[in-house]
């Protein structure tokens, strides 16, 4: 077997040297009764050439040549060669998690740099060193806002991604966490009204996305001053982080949960991605994850040390306020990368075409007849549309010209009928743009 | 050197400043294809309420310095790509650069999760043949793939657990954990809702099955067991634990951190596991990337299927398969999307890799152990002397009486060329020295390694200093993590550039 | 520094009280500085918490590990010690002066009669297996 280093001769000397005849007597240990008397039923074993065969096609049975208008959590950016090539670098893809800290400053440092780019990025004083994904971060930023304010109720807004809501209602069932949700209006914004009816001094946070679920922003500040004047802290999730080239930071939440998939990270068909809790360095103390800190050696030179250690679980146990073990350090430093390529003028430039793009988009879908913008508020790079007919009706047309629709909001928002979500970046071209539009144009044109 | 030569060190790795320094105004590394469509103004459609102003402080560099930024980072990390990592627990085994070539394929790394399930029939084939696999070699009954991480799939399999003792009318109170366990393991539990009893281990670093059955009452739900334990060894009367908990109603968590010790060789589902997970990122190759990402699948027994976390992977009538989300007694959702799939694909092309011969990896881990535990029982205490599996565990009790722990021990393989072993865990053994060699090393690699640590156990007798200050090869030395803590410096900031980008 | 002074009581968890009419004074003892090492951050009470003997009032960190402080009496929180925050090693140098943690209302000054006394303690901590006498 290739990935195993030893000759058959090299296995008997070691036995020999143990004192065994046999690997069986190594198993000894095992009750009888429990070892396995036949080889398991596993496909394999394949070569190099067949493994890549075997992948190569499951790959044709996905949406190879397709063109797709989705986004919702997951998007379609520009990833630099650049990028993967250092990522795969083995010192960087086969290294443990950085304890050994004078054998680790690369990562360490690699680090650092992330959570400088991630408090520069969302306007923080402080973030950590990633967390699984952003609907994880979410829900560790909204059990973070719990320990801070003592408080057991948290207010989400419905324009809060579904899934994100989903994973927040599972944790907080067996935590005593009480979650409400919050209607949205007609902007595709929380309903501030609702908002201030529903707050209370026993409120923790208010959580809300921008851009959210419909693509469209939150008013940061007036949010941020409702939840603060019941000493509710603001949890602003971000799934779309191209947007703060151009969308105005969320500087007054006290926590930011963001998902970074959009920083030169591929869809993956879901993952893994890369979540991030940024906040104030007053609250550093309840953060959940890993973080690096500066530090000086003997000969006072400059290192990185992984730090703060104790507010994580393998230390604290039962006393653990999270139990996330692992981060998404290789993902971190994709990004890592990704952004220090673009730079600032390069996100300026990324968010302002993709920014450009979906209003284009936008206005080429309006001039069909029936087509109109479902919710009224600023849009980043998303916008919901109202079809005069079903979403998936649509859809099922438009797949015939290769091209994958609207998402279908009916599936997660019942109201939501016949709206369908579309995403448009900078890797979408002006063409594709167009034969969208024709095609659904088509599409509607056609009896039901 | 003269003091204002900042590019020699006195090693062959450079130093490198923080991306930040090398920052200046019109500098980029990516360029984009000309605008084709109408160029929009944020401040005209965003309104000044959201249009942003500044990013400040963000970096501007070329491709080329962060091509060289990065690459000299890289040089001063250790790899599994270049040497052995002892590390217990850990399972550091060779993460084949076929997996990071299909996982990376167009049509795998491309896919939408919202994409028409029509139009993922390759991606769900995929998760299909990988929970076969894993069914197949932990012998249990269902699984599901979505946990991010194996701490992720502790607390999905204890939330399954609840959700089935719930649906029987009490999800009871109490999770039993061995004094040996993994921090994650009381940590999980109290996430999950439940009291935690911690179970001391008796005087050879076995369950206390006498104890245990006192503690089981019908207020347990479970008692969570890695096995082999953390001390390397198998727990020999694991199936009358198991019968101890189902007598009461209990059920059998084994945490799956050590399958590298038992995959080919025997089945938790067949020594009475009700549920486990399992840590891809160790048995089953997918890189540790500094950190992460991971994937830990749970498995579990038929009775507690219902209760699986949404989305479900399913077969309709015509073959084709589907991922379903309407599942009334689910737990619920524990990760948006479907898993991480890209780990996913990675630990699949492992499992082709070997097929039925991953047998033979683990056998080739045992091996390695028990060599390495041979070569080094003359020098290093050995506090439990039951069989060892993948893991030996010594302990710095004889070095201790020089002044010399486990910890400096473990800076001064550095020193030898190599990456330390797990340090001061388990816990019930003091001054741990835990040392997982895996099956990807040769034999040449062990004996390497067991020269290295007998020198060292050498150097503890007779010049302990040199040990207690080790590492004295590397680029920094130990680092002042006291400082770190009480004064933590957690980002860099403009203000203070001078001194932290230097 | 190795003293104990005799007017402190102390608990088997390592913390002295120190009691001035109806009014006590809290830290943690030499003894436990130094098992903990140097220590990083100190976590303590809000003013006017009501606290019982033997409840957690705080916690104390060193790099790799958290020990909670328990209270060694009844009683309520008059005034936490606000240097910590800043210069925690403070815990380190002088246990039983500067880094005193909280001074509390004594609820129940009766209870400071079940805790060693100077001499106790340093038996008890001298002892291995940390049987109390007292």
């Amino acid at each position: 077997m290739r990935y195993l280093p030893k000759s058959p001769t090299e296995r008997q000397e070691m036995l020999a040297a143990i004192g065994v005849k046999s690997i069986g007597e190594l198993f000894q240990s095992i009750p009888a009764v429990h070892r396995l008397k036949d080889a398991l039923r596993l496909p394999g074993p394949l070569s190099e050439m067949e493994i890549i065969e075997f992948f190569q096609k499951r790959a044709s049975e996905n949406a190879l040549g397709y063109v797709n208008f989705l986004g919702a959590g997951v998007y379609n950016h520009h990833r630099s060669v650049v990028t993967d090539a250092i990522l795969q670098r083995g010192e960087f893809l086969t290294s443990y998690t950085p304890y050994q800290a004078e054998i680790s400053q690369g990562t360490l440092q690699v680090i650092f740099e992330f959570q400088t780019l991630m408090c520069q990025l969302t306007v923080q004083e402080v973030a950590n060193a990633s967390m699984y994904d952003g609907s994880t971060a979410l829900t560790e930023a909204a059990l973070m806002a719990e320990r801070l304010t003592g408080r057991s109720r948290v207010l989400v807004a419905r324009s809060v991604h579904p899934e994100y809501r989903q994973v927040l209602a599972t944790y907080a069932r067996n935590s005593g966490l009480q979650v409400e949700e919050i209607a949205f209006n007609a902007s595709g914004q929380i309903d501030l009204p609702a908002l201030r009816t529903a707050i209370d001094n026993e409120t923790a946070a208010v959580i809300v996305q921008s851009p959210n679920f419909f693509g469209v922003l939150e008013q940061i500040p007036a949010l941020a001053e409702v939840a603060h004047a019941r000493e509710a802290l603001l949890v602003v999730g971000i799934t779309e982080g191209v947007s703060l080239g151009a969308v105005r930071p969320p500087a007054e939440a006290d926590i930011v949960a963001m998902e970074g998939q959009s920083f030169g990270l591929p869809p993956s068909y879901g993952g893994p991605f890369v979540g991030v809790i940024a906040s104030r360095e007053k609250f550093v103390r309840q953060m959940p994850g890993r973080l690096a800190g500066q530090a000086t050696d003997a000969q006072g030179h400059r290192g990185f040390v992984l730090t703060l250690a104790t507010r994580e679980q393998h230390i604290r146990r039962e006393k653990a306020t999270s139990n996330i073990c692992t981060n998404q350090a290789l993902c971190a430093l994709a990004a890592t990368i990704h952004l220090c390529l673009l730079g600032k003028e390069g996100l300026r430039e990324q968010a302002q075409q993709n920014l450009s793009k979906a209003h284009f988009a936008l206005s080429e879908l309006e001039k069909i007849p029936g087509v109109r913008r479902a919710f009224s508020g600023a849009f980043f790079n998303e916008f919901v549309i109202e079809l005069p007919r079903s979403v998936k009706l649509v859809n099922a047309a438009l797949l015939r010209d290769k091209i994958i629709g609207p998402l279908a909001l009916g599936t997660f928002y019942p109201e939501l009928t016949k709206r369908g979500l579309v995403c448009v970046t900078e890797t979408t071209t002006r063409a594709e743009i167009e034969r969208l539009a024709a095609m659904l144009h088509r599409a509607l044109e056609q009896p039901v | 050197m003269k003091d204002k030569i900042t590019k020699a060190t006195r090693h062959t790795n450079q130093n490198e400043a923080l991306i930040f320094a090398k920052s200046a105004k019109g500098k980029r590394g990516v360029e984009f294809p000309p605008l084709d469509v109408p160029a929009i103004n944020p401040q005209a459609v965003l309104g000044a309420a959201h249009a942003r102003q500044e990013i400040s402080g963000f970096p501007e560099v070329s491709e080329i310095e962060v091509i060289r930024h990065f690459t000299r980072l890289s040089t001063w990390n250790y790899a599994i790509d270049l040497g052995m990592y002892p590390l217990g627990s850990c399972t550091m085994k060779y993460n084949p650069r076929v997996n990071e070539f299909v996982a990376r394929l167009d049509g795998i790394a491309t896919e939408h999760p919202f994409q028409p399930q029509g139009l993922s029939q390759g991606c769900l084939k995929i998760l299909q043949l990988l929970e076969e696999c894993l069914l197949e070699i932990t012998g249990m009954d269902s699984v599901t793939l979505q946990p991010a991480a194996g701490a992720q799939g502790e607390l999905t399999g204890l939330l399954l657990i609840r959700g089935y003792l719930q649906s029987r009318g009490n999800p009871r109170r109490k999770v039993l954990i061995p004094d040996s366990a993994h921090g994650t393991n009381p940590a999980t539990a109290v996430i999950a809702g439940y009291v935690v009893e911690n179970i001391k281990s008796e005087s050879h670093g076995q369950i206390d099955v006498e104890r245990l059955r006192e503690l089981v009452t019908e207020d347990v739900a479970a008692l969570m067991i890695t096995n082999p334990s953390t001390l390397g060894v198998f727990e020999q009367r694991i199936a009358e634990i198991a019968e101890i908990l189902h007598a009461k109603g209990a059920l059998l968590y084994m945490d799956g951190a050590n399958m590298n010790a038992l995959a080919g060789v025997t089945r938790p589902g067949d020594f009475g596991v009700d549920v486990m997970h399992l840590n891809l990122h160790k048995t089953f190759s997918t890189p540790h990337g500094g950190g992460g990402p991971g994937a830990g699948p749970v498995l579990m027994k038929r009775f507690l299927e219902p209760f699986r976390p949404v989305p479900v992977l399913t077969q309709l009538s015509d073959g084709t398969l589907s991922l379903d989300s309407n599942r009334p007694q689910s737990i619920g959702r524990v990760r948006a999307f479907c898993g991480n799939f890209g780990v996913l694909v990675r630990a699949l092309a492992y499992t082709l890799a070997y097929g039925p011969g991953i047998r033979q990896a683990t056998e080739d881990a045992v091996l390695n152990a028990n060599y390495i535990r041979k070569k080094l029982e003359d020098v290093y205490d050995l506090p439990y002397s039951l069989p060892s599996m993948h893991e030996v565990v010594f302990s710095d009790a004889r070095q201790k009486k020089n002044g010399v722990n486990t910890m400096d021990i473990a800076k001064r393989l550095i020193d030898y060329g190599f990456h330390p072993y797990t340090t001061a865990f388990p816990l019930i053994v003091p001054g741990a020295m835990m040392i997982e060699p895996t099956e990807s090393e040769s034999k040449e690699e062990c004996d390497l390694f067991v020269d290295a640590m007998r020198a060292i156990a050498e150097e503890a007798g007779a010049n302990p200093e040199l040990v207690r200050t080790a590492p004295h090869s590397t680029r920094v030395g130990r680092l002042d993590e006291v400082g770190a803590a009480r004064n933590p410096v957690l980002r860099w900031k403009p203000a203070a550039s001078s001194e932290a980008a230097d | 520094m190795d003293s104990y002074p005799n007017d402190f009581r102390f608990t088997k968890e390592h913390e002295w009280i120190k009691v001035t009419g109806d009014t006590a004074t809290v830290g943690i003892t030499d003894y436990a500085q130094h098992e903990l090492g140097d220590v990083v951050f100190v976590e303590l009470p809000k003013v006017g918490t009501k606290l019982s003997a033997s409840q957690s009032l705080g916690t104390v960190e060193s790099v790799k590990a958290v020990s909670e402080i328990y209270s060694p009496a009844s009683g309520e929180v008059l005034e936490v010690n606000q240097s910590l925050a800043k210069t925690p090693e403070q815990l380190n140098t002088d246990p039983h002066g500067s880094a005193w943690l909280v001074k509390m209302k004594l609820s129940d000054p009766k209870e400071i009669a079940g805790l060693m006394d100077a001499a106790a303690y340093q038996k008890y901590i001298a002892d291995p297996k940390k049987e109390a006498s007292a």
